[in-house]
């Protein structure tokens, strides 16, 4: 599984990969956690505002840093 | 904290109509210069009518303000179809501006739906 978090690197954007890292932990699973930085690579994947969250390859939120259940429910709909 | 963050842009999402007359154009035109101002976030109206789930996803729990150019209220019923609350509604021919087709859009007419916008997000808090 591959997960990205788009971001800068302000606050949000690290709130969120460590929110990412502990459900990916706490779950159990193997996956790839990348940090995406670069601003044309945040546009062109989607990413209105940041913090953004993709999962395999899919976009699941932008703008807010989700809730851990949130972030739980938006790897599970992946996991398939 | 990197100079190109866009975390601390306003948690007030706007959506236009920008439908296909001067109304529409106009609510555009005001989302287009109340996001240059800071006030809030042109958001993307095509993405959540198009029910694409990140678009959904990230405009919950947000101020969401919708401007439809007129009574059609094409937006709000977007909004209605995806179960999301809107916060703030505006109708540009609500504000005493006549709907046409001519796209020569004036500038007092944009103005005015700036200044509505505003006097909302101040009076609703």
């Amino acid at each position: 599984m591959e997960i990205k978090i788009f971001g800068p690197g302000c606050p949000k954007c690290k709130a969120l990969h460590k929110a990412v890292t502990e459900v990916v932990s706490e779950m159990g699973l193997s996956a790839d956690v990348k940090k995406v930085e670069k601003l044309d690579e945040i546009v062109q994947a989607g990413v209105m505002l940041t913090p953004g969250l993709m999962v395999n390859g899919k976009l699941k939120v932008f703008g807010k840093v989700p809730g851990k259940e949130d972030i739980k429910r938006y790897i599970e709909e992946e996991k398939q | 904290m990197a100079d190109t963050c866009t975390c601390t842009a306003a948690p007030v999402l706007i959506f236009p109509c920008s439908g296909g007359s001067n109304v529409g154009q106009i609510a555009n035109q005001a989302a287009v210069e109340l996001t240059k101002e800071g006030v809030g976030k042109l958001f993307c109206l095509a993405g959540v009518g198009g029910h694409v789930d990140s678009f959904i996803e990230s405009s919950k729990g947000n101020r969401l303000v919708v401007i439809d150019g007129c009574p059609t209220a094409c937006a709000k019923k977007i909004f209605e179809h995806v179960n999301l609350p809107v916060t703030d509604y505006i109708v540009v021919t609500g504000l005493d501006i006549k709907k046409t087709h001519n796209f020569d859009l004036e500038r007092n007419d944009i103005e005015k739906v700036c200044a509505e916008v505003k006097r909302r997000l101040q009076c609703n808090l």
